[in-house]
Protein backbone atom coordinates (compact mmCIF):
# COMPACT_ATOMS: atom_id res chain seq x y z
CA UNK A 1 0.00 0.00 0.00
CA UNK A 2 1.44 3.51 -0.86
CA UNK A 3 2.14 5.58 2.33
CA UNK A 4 -0.19 8.56 1.13
CA UNK A 5 -3.78 7.42 1.98
CA UNK A 6 -6.64 9.19 3.31
CA UNK A 7 -8.83 8.02 5.92
CA UNK A 8 -11.86 6.73 5.34
CA UNK A 9 -13.64 5.77 8.67
CA UNK A 10 -12.00 7.23 11.98
CA UNK A 11 -13.78 5.82 14.88
CA UNK A 12 -12.72 6.64 18.71
CA UNK A 13 -14.20 5.62 22.27
CA UNK A 14 -17.26 4.49 20.33
CA UNK A 15 -19.86 2.98 22.73
CA UNK A 16 -23.34 1.60 21.98
CA UNK A 17 -25.70 0.67 24.25
CA UNK A 18 -29.20 -0.61 23.86
CA UNK A 19 -32.49 -0.23 25.77
CA UNK A 20 -29.97 1.93 28.39
CA UNK A 21 -31.43 2.72 31.68
CA UNK A 22 -34.33 -0.31 31.36
CA UNK A 23 -33.71 -4.40 32.79
CA UNK A 24 -32.44 -5.35 29.28
CA UNK A 25 -29.45 -2.95 28.63
CA UNK A 26 -27.34 -4.40 26.62
CA UNK A 27 -23.90 -2.80 26.38
CA UNK A 28 -23.37 -4.18 22.23
CA UNK A 29 -20.05 -2.12 21.75
CA UNK A 30 -17.49 -0.36 24.36
CA UNK A 31 -14.77 1.17 23.56
CA UNK A 32 -14.22 0.63 19.52
CA UNK A 33 -11.25 2.39 18.37
CA UNK A 34 -10.43 1.93 14.58
CA UNK A 35 -9.09 3.77 11.76
CA UNK A 36 -9.37 2.61 8.31
CA UNK A 37 -7.42 4.05 5.02
CA UNK A 38 -9.00 4.38 1.71
CA UNK A 39 -9.07 0.96 -0.55
CA UNK A 40 -8.36 -1.36 2.78
CA UNK A 41 -10.25 -4.51 2.93
CA UNK A 42 -11.24 -5.22 6.97
CA UNK A 43 -12.82 -7.88 8.00
CA UNK A 44 -14.96 -7.67 11.31
CA UNK A 45 -14.47 -11.34 12.74
CA UNK A 46 -16.78 -12.59 16.03
CA UNK A 47 -19.04 -14.94 17.24
CA UNK A 48 -22.46 -13.78 17.67
CA UNK A 49 -23.66 -11.09 19.87
CA UNK A 50 -20.23 -9.66 19.29
CA UNK A 51 -21.65 -6.23 18.22
CA UNK A 52 -19.59 -7.04 14.56
CA UNK A 53 -23.09 -6.18 12.61
CA UNK A 54 -24.14 -3.39 15.19
CA UNK A 55 -20.31 -1.71 14.36
CA UNK A 56 -20.83 -2.22 10.89
CA UNK A 57 -24.52 -0.60 11.20
CA UNK A 58 -22.97 2.55 13.10
CA UNK A 59 -20.82 2.87 9.94
CA UNK A 60 -23.53 3.06 8.08
CA UNK A 61 -25.64 5.39 9.99
CA UNK A 62 -28.21 2.94 10.08
CA UNK A 63 -27.73 2.89 14.00
CA UNK A 64 -26.04 5.77 16.44
CA UNK A 65 -23.52 5.53 18.61
CA UNK A 66 -24.49 5.97 22.36
CA UNK A 67 -20.95 7.89 22.38
CA UNK A 68 -18.27 8.59 20.69
CA UNK A 69 -16.43 9.97 17.95
CA UNK A 70 -17.64 8.85 14.40
CA UNK A 71 -16.19 10.54 11.10
CA UNK A 72 -16.55 8.96 7.98
CA UNK A 73 -14.74 10.32 5.06
CA UNK A 74 -14.36 13.16 7.17
CA UNK A 75 -17.82 13.65 8.07
CA UNK A 76 -20.87 12.58 9.93
CA UNK A 77 -22.22 9.39 9.38
CA UNK A 78 -25.56 10.95 8.38
CA UNK A 79 -23.74 13.20 6.33
CA UNK A 80 -21.87 10.31 4.45
CA UNK A 81 -25.28 8.28 3.97
CA UNK A 82 -27.09 11.38 2.97
CA UNK A 83 -23.86 12.16 0.45
CA UNK A 84 -24.24 8.56 -1.16
CA UNK A 85 -20.89 7.14 0.28
CA UNK A 86 -22.18 3.80 1.51
CA UNK A 87 -22.92 0.57 -0.95
CA UNK A 88 -24.51 -2.03 1.64
CA UNK A 89 -24.63 -5.62 0.90
CA UNK A 90 -26.04 -7.49 3.65
CA UNK A 91 -26.88 -11.46 4.22
CA UNK A 92 -30.15 -11.57 2.21
CA UNK A 93 -29.74 -10.30 -1.47
CA UNK A 94 -32.73 -8.13 -0.53
CA UNK A 95 -33.42 -8.33 -3.94
CA UNK A 96 -36.82 -6.35 -4.69
CA UNK A 97 -39.32 -9.48 -6.24
CA UNK A 98 -40.75 -7.08 -8.43
CA UNK A 99 -38.00 -5.93 -10.50
CA UNK A 100 -35.85 -7.62 -12.98
CA UNK A 101 -32.16 -7.91 -12.81
CA UNK A 102 -31.19 -5.17 -14.26
CA UNK A 103 -34.06 -2.94 -12.89
CA UNK A 104 -32.77 -4.30 -9.30
CA UNK A 105 -29.20 -2.78 -9.76
CA UNK A 106 -30.74 0.46 -11.55
CA UNK A 107 -32.94 0.99 -7.77
CA UNK A 108 -30.34 3.37 -6.29
CA UNK A 109 -29.64 5.15 -9.76
CA UNK A 110 -33.48 5.56 -9.98
CA UNK A 111 -33.49 6.91 -6.31
CA UNK A 112 -30.52 8.95 -6.71
CA UNK A 113 -32.26 10.53 -10.19
CA UNK A 114 -29.49 8.94 -13.06
CA UNK A 115 -31.04 9.71 -16.55
CA UNK A 116 -32.59 6.34 -17.94
CA UNK A 117 -29.40 5.69 -20.78
CA UNK A 118 -26.98 6.72 -17.85
CA UNK A 119 -28.78 4.11 -15.41
CA UNK A 120 -28.75 1.33 -18.16
CA UNK A 121 -25.50 1.71 -19.21
CA UNK A 122 -24.11 1.64 -15.75
CA UNK A 123 -26.39 -1.68 -14.95
CA UNK A 124 -24.90 -3.17 -17.77
CA UNK A 125 -21.19 -2.48 -17.08
CA UNK A 126 -22.06 -3.52 -13.00
CA UNK A 127 -23.85 -7.59 -14.26
CA UNK A 128 -20.70 -7.77 -17.19
CA UNK A 129 -18.79 -7.13 -13.83
CA UNK A 130 -20.57 -10.15 -11.70
CA UNK A 131 -20.85 -11.88 -14.83
CA UNK A 132 -24.75 -11.71 -14.89
CA UNK A 133 -24.68 -10.04 -18.14
CA UNK A 134 -26.93 -12.83 -19.90
CA UNK A 135 -29.72 -12.55 -16.92
CA UNK A 136 -30.63 -9.18 -17.02
CA UNK A 137 -33.92 -9.44 -18.01
CA UNK A 138 -34.40 -12.47 -15.71
CA UNK A 139 -36.22 -12.22 -12.16
CA UNK A 140 -35.19 -12.24 -8.53
CA UNK A 141 -36.41 -15.95 -7.96
CA UNK A 142 -34.92 -17.53 -11.43
CA UNK A 143 -31.78 -17.19 -9.88
CA UNK A 144 -29.56 -19.19 -7.48
CA UNK A 145 -28.89 -17.82 -3.75
CA UNK A 146 -25.07 -16.91 -4.96
CA UNK A 147 -26.76 -15.39 -8.36
CA UNK A 148 -28.94 -13.23 -6.59
CA UNK A 149 -26.03 -12.21 -4.18
CA UNK A 150 -23.88 -10.66 -7.39
CA UNK A 151 -26.94 -9.13 -8.13
CA UNK A 152 -26.55 -7.50 -5.06
CA UNK A 153 -23.34 -6.87 -4.74
CA UNK A 154 -23.53 -5.21 -8.15
CA UNK A 155 -26.66 -2.92 -6.77
CA UNK A 156 -24.25 -2.10 -4.39
CA UNK A 157 -21.74 -0.73 -6.65
CA UNK A 158 -23.72 0.54 -9.63
CA UNK A 159 -23.58 4.43 -8.04
CA UNK A 160 -20.35 4.11 -7.28
CA UNK A 161 -19.58 4.53 -3.81
CA UNK A 162 -16.38 4.92 -1.73
CA UNK A 163 -17.50 2.53 1.14
CA UNK A 164 -18.68 -0.97 0.42
CA UNK A 165 -20.49 -2.25 3.92
CA UNK A 166 -21.05 -5.98 3.81
CA UNK A 167 -22.38 -7.89 5.94
CA UNK A 168 -21.77 -11.52 6.19
CA UNK A 169 -22.79 -11.53 2.28
CA UNK A 170 -22.37 -15.28 2.21
CA UNK A 171 -23.14 -16.82 5.09
CA UNK A 172 -26.13 -18.39 3.79
CA UNK A 173 -24.39 -19.83 0.51
CA UNK A 174 -22.81 -23.14 0.11
CA UNK A 175 -19.29 -24.10 0.88
CA UNK A 176 -18.19 -24.21 -3.21
CA UNK A 177 -20.13 -20.98 -4.11
CA UNK A 178 -18.93 -18.95 -1.11
CA UNK A 179 -15.18 -19.50 -2.18
CA UNK A 180 -16.15 -18.84 -5.49
CA UNK A 181 -17.97 -15.58 -4.96
CA UNK A 182 -14.89 -14.44 -2.24
CA UNK A 183 -12.01 -14.98 -5.25
CA UNK A 184 -14.77 -12.92 -7.41
CA UNK A 185 -15.14 -10.24 -4.73
CA UNK A 186 -11.40 -10.01 -4.77
CA UNK A 187 -11.67 -9.49 -8.12
CA UNK A 188 -14.24 -6.64 -8.17
CA UNK A 189 -12.42 -5.29 -5.34
CA UNK A 190 -8.95 -5.06 -6.96
CA UNK A 191 -10.90 -3.67 -9.84
CA UNK A 192 -12.60 -0.81 -8.28
CA UNK A 193 -10.03 0.32 -4.97
CA UNK A 194 -13.72 0.33 -2.73
CA UNK A 195 -12.96 0.19 0.52
CA UNK A 196 -14.68 -2.68 2.07
CA UNK A 197 -15.84 -3.51 5.54
CA UNK A 198 -16.69 -7.23 5.76
CA UNK A 199 -18.17 -8.67 8.27
CA UNK A 200 -18.12 -12.61 8.81
CA UNK A 201 -18.22 -15.34 11.46
CA UNK A 202 -15.94 -17.43 8.88
CA UNK A 203 -11.96 -17.01 9.95
CA UNK A 204 -10.41 -18.70 7.00
CA UNK A 205 -12.93 -16.36 4.49
CA UNK A 206 -11.86 -13.15 6.63
CA UNK A 207 -7.95 -14.46 6.34
CA UNK A 208 -8.54 -14.90 2.59
CA UNK A 209 -10.08 -11.67 1.87
CA UNK A 210 -8.94 -8.61 3.88
CA UNK A 211 -5.75 -7.19 4.73
CA UNK A 212 -6.80 -6.31 7.96
CA UNK A 213 -8.95 -8.74 10.55
CA UNK A 214 -10.94 -6.51 13.39
CA UNK A 215 -11.00 -9.67 15.99
CA UNK A 216 -14.32 -9.45 18.22
CA UNK A 217 -15.19 -10.55 21.30
CA UNK A 218 -18.64 -10.81 23.14
CA UNK A 219 -20.72 -9.40 26.23
CA UNK A 220 -19.48 -6.38 25.63
CA UNK A 221 -18.91 -6.31 22.30
CA UNK A 222 -15.20 -5.03 22.07
CA UNK A 223 -11.99 -5.44 19.65
CA UNK A 224 -9.69 -7.82 20.96
CA UNK A 225 -7.08 -7.26 18.56
CA UNK A 226 -6.82 -5.81 14.89
CA UNK A 227 -4.29 -8.69 13.23
CA UNK A 228 -2.04 -7.33 9.57
CA UNK A 229 -2.91 -9.90 7.00
CA UNK A 230 0.33 -9.39 4.75
CA UNK A 231 -0.35 -12.50 2.89
CA UNK A 232 0.17 -10.73 -0.90
CA UNK A 233 -2.62 -10.08 -3.45
CA UNK A 234 -3.73 -11.02 -6.04
CA UNK A 235 -4.92 -14.24 -3.78
CA UNK A 236 -5.56 -17.36 -5.36
CA UNK A 237 -6.92 -20.76 -4.19
CA UNK A 238 -2.84 -20.98 -3.80
CA UNK A 239 -3.07 -18.53 -0.89
CA UNK A 240 -5.46 -21.47 1.13
CA UNK A 241 -2.28 -23.69 0.95
CA UNK A 242 0.23 -21.13 1.92
CA UNK A 243 1.51 -21.90 5.80
CA UNK A 244 1.59 -18.30 6.27
CA UNK A 245 -2.08 -18.59 6.08
CA UNK A 246 -2.50 -21.25 8.14
CA UNK A 247 -0.37 -19.21 10.88
CA UNK A 248 -2.73 -16.65 10.61
CA UNK A 249 -5.87 -18.03 10.76
CA UNK A 250 -4.25 -20.74 14.09
CA UNK A 251 -3.67 -16.99 15.72
CA UNK A 252 -7.15 -15.52 15.23
CA UNK A 253 -8.72 -18.88 15.88
CA UNK A 254 -6.79 -18.66 19.38
CA UNK A 255 -7.82 -15.03 20.16
CA UNK A 256 -11.53 -15.78 19.47
CA UNK A 257 -11.13 -18.64 21.62
CA UNK A 258 -10.07 -16.56 24.65
CA UNK A 259 -12.49 -14.15 23.62
CA UNK A 260 -15.30 -16.72 24.09
CA UNK A 261 -14.12 -17.61 27.23
CA UNK A 262 -13.52 -14.42 28.69
CA UNK A 263 -17.70 -14.22 29.41
CA UNK A 264 -20.43 -16.54 30.50
CA UNK A 265 -22.07 -18.84 28.16
CA UNK A 266 -25.42 -18.28 27.18
CA UNK A 267 -25.18 -14.65 28.76
CA UNK A 268 -27.27 -11.43 27.53
CA UNK A 269 -26.99 -11.01 23.37
CA UNK A 270 -26.98 -8.20 21.48
CA UNK A 271 -31.07 -8.10 20.49
CA UNK A 272 -31.32 -9.63 16.85
CA UNK A 273 -32.70 -7.73 13.78
CA UNK A 274 -35.65 -9.17 11.96
CA UNK A 275 -33.99 -10.39 9.18
CA UNK A 276 -31.10 -11.99 11.29
CA UNK A 277 -31.31 -15.67 11.72
CA UNK B 1 -40.49 -9.95 -22.39
CA UNK B 2 -37.05 -12.05 -23.11
CA UNK B 3 -37.74 -14.45 -20.47
CA UNK B 4 -36.16 -18.26 -19.74
CA UNK B 5 -36.67 -19.22 -23.16
CA UNK B 6 -37.76 -16.46 -25.67
CA UNK B 7 -39.49 -19.02 -27.50
CA UNK B 8 -42.92 -20.28 -25.64
CA UNK B 9 -44.66 -23.42 -26.43
CA UNK B 10 -46.95 -23.26 -29.43
CA UNK B 11 -50.57 -22.13 -29.18
CA UNK B 12 -51.44 -25.70 -29.63
CA UNK B 13 -49.03 -27.38 -27.09
CA UNK B 14 -50.87 -24.71 -24.87
CA UNK B 15 -54.21 -25.39 -25.39
CA UNK B 16 -53.38 -29.34 -24.89
CA UNK B 17 -51.75 -28.59 -22.16
CA UNK B 18 -54.28 -26.79 -20.41
CA UNK B 19 -56.95 -29.04 -21.17
CA UNK B 20 -55.14 -32.16 -19.25
CA UNK B 21 -54.57 -29.81 -16.57
CA UNK B 22 -58.04 -29.20 -16.38
CA UNK B 23 -59.53 -32.55 -17.15
CA UNK B 24 -59.42 -33.68 -13.60
CA UNK B 25 -61.89 -30.91 -12.47
CA UNK B 26 -64.09 -31.16 -15.64
CA UNK B 27 -64.19 -34.86 -15.21
CA UNK B 28 -65.63 -34.11 -11.33
CA UNK B 29 -67.77 -31.38 -12.10
CA UNK B 30 -69.80 -33.66 -15.31
CA UNK B 31 -69.79 -36.39 -12.36
CA UNK B 32 -71.28 -34.54 -9.40
CA UNK B 33 -74.10 -33.31 -12.03
CA UNK B 34 -74.57 -36.40 -13.26
CA UNK B 35 -74.88 -38.13 -10.08
CA UNK B 36 -77.08 -35.61 -8.84
CA UNK B 37 -79.52 -36.22 -11.68
CA UNK B 38 -79.53 -39.79 -10.78
CA UNK B 39 -80.00 -39.39 -7.09
CA UNK B 40 -83.29 -36.90 -7.93
CA UNK B 41 -84.84 -39.45 -10.07
CA UNK B 42 -83.87 -42.91 -8.47
CA UNK B 43 -85.20 -41.79 -4.82
CA UNK B 44 -87.68 -39.64 -7.07
CA UNK B 45 -87.29 -36.56 -5.07
CA UNK B 46 -90.04 -34.16 -5.10
CA UNK B 47 -88.82 -31.09 -7.64
CA UNK B 48 -89.45 -28.64 -4.21
CA UNK B 49 -86.73 -30.35 -2.68
CA UNK B 50 -84.02 -30.60 -5.34
CA UNK B 51 -85.10 -29.79 -8.98
CA UNK B 52 -83.48 -32.10 -11.59
CA UNK B 53 -80.26 -30.72 -13.19
CA UNK B 54 -81.86 -30.97 -16.24
CA UNK B 55 -84.53 -28.84 -15.03
CA UNK B 56 -82.79 -26.20 -13.70
CA UNK B 57 -80.82 -26.29 -17.26
CA UNK B 58 -83.93 -25.90 -19.45
CA UNK B 59 -85.35 -23.36 -17.17
CA UNK B 60 -82.08 -21.40 -17.97
CA UNK B 61 -82.37 -21.77 -21.45
CA UNK B 62 -86.24 -20.74 -21.61
CA UNK B 63 -84.91 -17.63 -20.36
CA UNK B 64 -81.97 -17.19 -22.70
CA UNK B 65 -84.62 -17.62 -25.41
CA UNK B 66 -86.71 -15.18 -23.76
CA UNK B 67 -83.89 -12.59 -23.27
CA UNK B 68 -82.74 -12.99 -27.15
CA UNK B 69 -86.05 -12.74 -28.23
CA UNK B 70 -86.74 -9.08 -30.00
CA UNK B 71 -89.85 -8.08 -27.91
CA UNK B 72 -89.65 -10.29 -25.22
CA UNK B 73 -87.58 -9.67 -21.67
CA UNK B 74 -86.04 -11.71 -19.28
CA UNK B 75 -86.74 -11.39 -15.59
CA UNK B 76 -83.98 -13.28 -14.65
CA UNK B 77 -81.28 -11.64 -16.76
CA UNK B 78 -82.88 -7.95 -16.14
CA UNK B 79 -82.53 -9.44 -12.20
CA UNK B 80 -78.80 -10.55 -12.85
CA UNK B 81 -77.79 -7.11 -14.40
CA UNK B 82 -78.99 -5.47 -11.62
CA UNK B 83 -77.52 -7.21 -9.00
CA UNK B 84 -74.45 -7.46 -11.48
CA UNK B 85 -74.18 -3.40 -11.31
CA UNK B 86 -74.61 -3.63 -6.98
CA UNK B 87 -72.20 -5.54 -6.42
CA UNK B 88 -69.51 -4.02 -8.74
CA UNK B 89 -70.87 -0.53 -7.49
CA UNK B 90 -69.88 -1.45 -3.92
CA UNK B 91 -66.94 -3.45 -5.08
CA UNK B 92 -65.10 -0.72 -6.69
CA UNK B 93 -66.55 1.73 -4.39
CA UNK B 94 -65.42 0.10 -1.01
CA UNK B 95 -62.22 -1.48 -2.29
CA UNK B 96 -61.39 1.79 -4.03
CA UNK B 97 -61.59 3.65 -0.58
CA UNK B 98 -60.23 0.85 1.41
CA UNK B 99 -57.11 1.13 -0.75
CA UNK B 100 -57.02 5.30 0.00
CA UNK B 101 -57.76 5.17 3.15
CA UNK B 102 -54.41 2.65 4.03
CA UNK B 103 -52.75 4.80 1.63
CA UNK B 104 -53.33 7.63 4.03
CA UNK B 105 -53.57 5.89 7.09
CA UNK B 106 -49.98 4.05 6.86
CA UNK B 107 -47.98 7.41 5.21
CA UNK B 108 -48.46 8.35 9.03
CA UNK B 109 -47.69 5.88 11.53
CA UNK B 110 -49.78 7.49 14.38
CA UNK B 111 -53.18 7.19 12.42
CA UNK B 112 -52.55 4.09 11.36
CA UNK B 113 -52.18 2.80 14.98
CA UNK B 114 -55.23 4.23 16.12
CA UNK B 115 -57.52 3.21 13.52
CA UNK B 116 -56.14 -0.22 12.91
CA UNK B 117 -58.29 -1.36 16.24
CA UNK B 118 -61.16 0.20 14.78
CA UNK B 119 -60.63 -1.49 11.32
CA UNK B 120 -60.51 -5.20 13.09
CA UNK B 121 -63.05 -4.99 15.22
CA UNK B 122 -65.04 -3.24 12.56
CA UNK B 123 -64.31 -6.18 10.11
CA UNK B 124 -65.97 -8.75 12.78
CA UNK B 125 -69.43 -6.99 12.86
CA UNK B 126 -71.96 -8.51 10.68
CA UNK B 127 -72.29 -5.79 8.44
CA UNK B 128 -75.55 -7.10 6.39
CA UNK B 129 -77.02 -6.75 9.86
CA UNK B 130 -77.34 -3.21 8.23
CA UNK B 131 -79.23 -3.56 5.11
CA UNK B 132 -82.55 -2.79 6.72
CA UNK B 133 -80.86 1.03 7.97
CA UNK B 134 -79.91 1.18 4.88
CA UNK B 135 -83.05 0.46 2.93
CA UNK B 136 -84.03 3.52 5.20
CA UNK B 137 -81.21 5.34 4.37
CA UNK B 138 -81.52 5.41 0.20
CA UNK B 139 -84.45 3.56 -0.40
CA UNK B 140 -85.27 -0.15 -0.24
CA UNK B 141 -86.00 0.06 -4.56
CA UNK B 142 -82.85 2.49 -4.69
CA UNK B 143 -79.28 0.32 -6.07
CA UNK B 144 -77.05 2.86 -3.54
CA UNK B 145 -78.99 0.98 -0.64
CA UNK B 146 -77.25 -2.26 -2.04
CA UNK B 147 -73.82 -0.74 -3.12
CA UNK B 148 -73.32 0.59 0.48
CA UNK B 149 -73.53 -2.76 1.99
CA UNK B 150 -71.34 -4.16 -0.13
CA UNK B 151 -69.30 -1.35 -0.22
CA UNK B 152 -68.75 -1.44 3.81
CA UNK B 153 -68.76 -4.92 4.09
CA UNK B 154 -65.50 -4.75 1.31
CA UNK B 155 -63.77 -1.71 3.18
CA UNK B 156 -62.43 -3.45 5.83
CA UNK B 157 -60.97 -6.53 4.74
CA UNK B 158 -59.21 -4.32 1.86
CA UNK B 159 -58.15 -1.60 3.95
CA UNK B 160 -57.02 -3.95 6.86
CA UNK B 161 -54.58 -5.98 4.25
CA UNK B 162 -53.42 -3.13 2.29
CA UNK B 163 -52.24 -1.65 5.67
CA UNK B 164 -50.32 -4.50 6.32
CA UNK B 165 -48.70 -5.01 3.54
CA UNK B 166 -47.43 -1.09 3.22
CA UNK B 167 -46.64 -1.87 6.37
CA UNK B 168 -45.11 -5.38 6.61
CA UNK B 169 -41.59 -4.32 4.38
CA UNK B 170 -38.39 -6.86 4.40
CA UNK B 171 -36.29 -4.63 7.09
CA UNK B 172 -33.62 -5.24 4.76
CA UNK B 173 -35.02 -3.52 1.54
CA UNK B 174 -36.02 -0.83 3.80
CA UNK B 175 -32.96 -0.45 4.80
CA UNK B 176 -31.09 -0.25 1.69
CA UNK B 177 -33.78 2.65 0.66
CA UNK B 178 -32.29 4.59 3.77
CA UNK B 179 -29.07 3.87 3.06
CA UNK B 180 -29.72 5.79 -0.73
CA UNK B 181 -30.81 8.63 1.52
CA UNK B 182 -34.25 8.04 0.15
CA UNK B 183 -37.19 10.34 0.22
CA UNK B 184 -40.52 8.65 1.97
CA UNK B 185 -42.12 9.62 -0.86
CA UNK B 186 -39.81 7.06 -2.93
CA UNK B 187 -39.97 4.49 -0.47
CA UNK B 188 -43.52 4.46 -0.94
CA UNK B 189 -43.73 4.07 -4.43
CA UNK B 190 -40.75 2.34 -4.96
CA UNK B 191 -41.18 -0.17 -2.21
CA UNK B 192 -43.72 -0.12 0.03
CA UNK B 193 -47.02 0.39 -2.58
CA UNK B 194 -45.46 -3.09 -5.12
CA UNK B 195 -44.51 -5.01 -1.75
CA UNK B 196 -48.28 -4.42 -0.48
CA UNK B 197 -50.08 -5.79 -4.14
CA UNK B 198 -50.10 -8.93 -3.27
CA UNK B 199 -52.00 -8.35 -0.17
CA UNK B 200 -54.06 -6.06 -1.60
CA UNK B 201 -55.27 -8.41 -4.63
CA UNK B 202 -55.68 -11.05 -2.19
CA UNK B 203 -57.87 -9.08 -0.24
CA UNK B 204 -59.52 -7.81 -3.91
CA UNK B 205 -60.44 -11.77 -4.32
CA UNK B 206 -61.98 -11.99 -1.27
CA UNK B 207 -63.96 -9.51 -1.84
CA UNK B 208 -64.71 -10.15 -5.09
CA UNK B 209 -67.10 -12.89 -3.63
CA UNK B 210 -67.82 -11.13 -0.95
CA UNK B 211 -69.67 -7.99 -3.01
CA UNK B 212 -72.10 -11.02 -4.21
CA UNK B 213 -72.96 -12.19 -1.18
CA UNK B 214 -73.44 -9.02 0.26
CA UNK B 215 -75.65 -8.01 -2.79
CA UNK B 216 -78.12 -10.80 -2.79
CA UNK B 217 -78.68 -11.16 0.73
CA UNK B 218 -78.88 -7.70 1.34
CA UNK B 219 -81.59 -8.04 -1.80
CA UNK B 220 -83.60 -10.42 0.80
CA UNK B 221 -84.49 -7.97 2.83
CA UNK B 222 -86.59 -6.48 0.29
CA UNK B 223 -85.26 -4.51 -2.99
CA UNK B 224 -87.06 -3.62 -6.66
CA UNK B 225 -88.79 -6.97 -8.28
CA UNK B 226 -85.95 -7.55 -10.95
CA UNK B 227 -83.20 -8.36 -8.83
CA UNK B 228 -81.66 -11.74 -7.58
CA UNK B 229 -82.30 -11.93 -4.34
CA UNK B 230 -85.57 -10.59 -4.66
CA UNK B 231 -86.17 -12.93 -7.01
CA UNK B 232 -84.93 -15.96 -5.60
CA UNK B 233 -87.33 -15.32 -2.49
CA UNK B 234 -90.48 -14.87 -4.60
CA UNK B 235 -89.94 -18.42 -6.37
CA UNK B 236 -89.13 -20.12 -3.86
CA UNK B 237 -91.92 -18.48 -2.28
CA UNK B 238 -94.23 -19.61 -5.25
CA UNK B 239 -92.39 -23.25 -5.05
CA UNK B 240 -91.21 -22.81 -8.44
CA UNK B 241 -87.61 -23.94 -7.16
CA UNK B 242 -86.24 -24.75 -10.93
CA UNK B 243 -86.05 -20.57 -11.21
CA UNK B 244 -84.97 -20.47 -7.58
CA UNK B 245 -82.12 -22.51 -8.83
CA UNK B 246 -81.53 -20.80 -12.30
CA UNK B 247 -81.12 -17.37 -10.29
CA UNK B 248 -78.72 -19.43 -7.72
CA UNK B 249 -76.56 -20.48 -10.80
CA UNK B 250 -76.65 -16.81 -12.34
CA UNK B 251 -75.27 -15.74 -9.34
CA UNK B 252 -72.77 -18.31 -8.75
CA UNK B 253 -71.76 -17.72 -12.67
CA UNK B 254 -71.47 -13.69 -12.15
CA UNK B 255 -69.20 -14.70 -8.49
CA UNK B 256 -66.87 -16.80 -10.75
CA UNK B 257 -66.70 -14.33 -13.11
CA UNK B 258 -65.65 -11.59 -10.75
CA UNK B 259 -63.20 -13.75 -9.11
CA UNK B 260 -61.47 -14.46 -12.36
CA UNK B 261 -61.61 -10.88 -13.80
CA UNK B 262 -59.57 -10.21 -10.38
CA UNK B 263 -57.16 -12.90 -10.86
CA UNK B 264 -57.10 -11.93 -14.49
CA UNK B 265 -55.82 -8.34 -13.13
CA UNK B 266 -53.52 -9.53 -10.79
CA UNK B 267 -51.81 -11.32 -13.39
CA UNK B 268 -51.23 -8.22 -15.49
CA UNK B 269 -50.21 -6.24 -12.43
CA UNK B 270 -47.63 -8.80 -10.95
CA UNK B 271 -46.05 -11.16 -13.15
CA UNK B 272 -43.34 -11.78 -10.64
CA UNK B 273 -45.26 -12.88 -8.23
CA UNK B 274 -44.97 -16.28 -6.41
CA UNK B 275 -48.14 -18.57 -6.98
CA UNK B 276 -48.00 -18.14 -10.69
CA UNK B 277 -44.58 -19.55 -10.92
CA UNK B 278 -45.71 -23.00 -11.19
CA UNK B 279 -48.59 -22.47 -13.76
CA UNK B 280 -46.55 -20.39 -15.99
Amino acid sequence: MSAEQSVVIAAQGINKIFNPGTDEEVIALQDINLNVDSGEFISLVGPSGCGKSTLMRLLGDLLQPTSGDLLVNGKSPRAARLDRDYGMVFQAATLYDWRSVTKNVQLPLEVMGYAKDERQKRAREMLEMVELGAFAEHYPWQLSGGMQQRVSIARALAFDPSILLMDEPFGALDEFTRERMNLELLRIWEQTGKTIIFVTHSISEAIFLSNRIVVMSPRPGRITKIVDNDLPYPRDFKTRGDPAYHNLVSEVRELLRDAIGSGPPGAARAPLRPHEE
Amino acid sequence: MALVNAKGPSLAQRINRRLRYYSPTITVALGVILLWEVIVLLFDIQQFLLPKPSAIFSEFMLQVNLWLAPDEGSLLFEASGATFWEALGGFVIGCGSGILMALITSRWTIISEATMPFAIAANSVPIIAFAPIMNNWFGITNPASKMAIVAIIVFFPTMINTVRGLTLVDAGQLELMQSYAAKPSRIMFSLRIPNALPYIFSALRVASALSLIGAVVAEFFGGPRATLGVYITQEAGAFDFAKAWTAIMMASLIGIGFYLAVLLLERRLMPWHASFREAG
